[in-house]
């Protein structure tokens, strides 16, 4: 019914004969494809210490939050150039938690910028070493840090404000 | 320069290996009771009996009720998953668990929504999703695995929650 091309943007818009809503999916393989080049630029940045790779990854980080992985430079490259070439993914993935990722490693990668600039050397090398190991993890063992940390959360929001955390 | 470069090997190097303890420990069923002898119970795991919580039996296993869980316990073994939202592997156990507790006569699969039952999250010490818990046909805990688990493990799990009676060997098919 769709090409592969068209199904990567028909797969987060909702179907119109569903009523019930429908949580975006995101290929496996594309999540990946990120990871990887987060990681090499992560350990670019760690091993030059150069603040603009630095701040141009955490551009990434904020883009895979504010719009979501799907539209973050990596999802794009990976949408137009890769994956018309290998067809469409054995399985897809809820999007949500590689979101809550990216909001870690923009988290992590504005502590080493601020450190960076402020002369704060081994400070920026623990926070880039930190969210290095995040997405070398993802990409080589497929680990999801927002899916082991999203629950830990979920726990300590429920013993601060209990009425919050039932629904 | 250099020791950068050496902060970067030595963090590859050590995710690597972190990795692979991670996936090697994933899904596997790690039994929560001290072997019952036969002269009587041994205690396992410390655990203060608290009003309204889970009953700590003699042996020291958490026992869940099927009013705790919402739902009917299996009459020879209880597969306990808990779930939350953000959880690619919970799909993926669930079809698992499913498809055994369909194949094994008296096996009951039970999924629960981690978050809205943070009370049992904290009292059985869940800090993952997902994670299953065998419980025996009293409802007792005997074991639980984090992460997705393959069907063997699960099988076996089940195996060893379910006691081999003489004329009936805890034989769970195939």
């Amino acid at each position: 019914m769709s090409t592969p091309t068209e199904s990567v943007r028909t797969e987060s818009s909702p179907a119109p004969a569903q009523s019930r809503p429908s949580i975006e999916q995101l290929d496996p393989r594309g999540l990946r494809f990120g990871a990887a080049v987060t990681t090499v630029v992560l350990a670019v940045a760690l091993v030059t210490g150069n603040v603009v790779v630095l701040a141009l990854q955490a551009i990434v980080f904020a883009a895979g939050v504010l719009l979501g992985p799907r539209f973050s430079p990596y999802g794009l490259f990976y949408a137009r150039v890769i994956r018309p070439r290998i067809g469409l993914p054995a399985e897809t993935e809820d999007a949500r938690p590689p979101r809550f990722a990216q909001a870690v490693g923009l988290a992590f990668a504005l502590i080493a910028v601020v450190s960076e600039l402020a002369g704060l050397d081994a400070l920026a090398v623990v926070a880039i070493a930190l969210a290095l190991v995040a997405a070398f993890l993802n990409v080589a063992f497929e680990f999801c840090l927002g899916c082991q940390v999203y629950l830990l959360g979920r726990r300590i929001i429920g013993r601060f404000a209990p009425a919050a955390s039932a629904h | 320069m250099l020791w950068r470069l050496a902060v970067v090997v030595g963090v590859l190097a050590f995710s690597t290996v972190a990795g692979y303890v991670w996936r090697h420990r994933a899904g596997l069923f790690r039994s929560t009771v001290a072997p019952v002898s036969d002269a009587g119970t041994t205690p396992a795991e410390p655990s203060s009996p608290v009003e309204g919580k889970p009953a700590a039996s003699a042996t020291g296993a958490r026992t869940l009720s099927a009013q705790m869980l919402g739902s009917t316990l299996g009459s020879r073994a209880t597969l306990l998953q808990f779930s939350s939202a953000f959880c690619a592997p919970c799909r993926a156990t669930r079809v698992v668990l499913a498809d055994v507790a369909r194949v094994v006569p008296g096996v009951e699969h039970i999924e629960i929504d981690a978050e809205s039952h943070l009370g049992l999250v904290r009292e059985l010490r869940v800090l993952s999703t997902p994670t299953v818990f065998v419980l025996d046909a009293g409802g007792a805990v005997v074991s639980r695995a984090t992460g997705l688990p393959k069907r063997q493990l699960v099988l076996a799990a089940l195996a060893a929650a379910m006691p081999a009676t003489g004329a009936d060997p805890a034989y769970v098919g195939p």
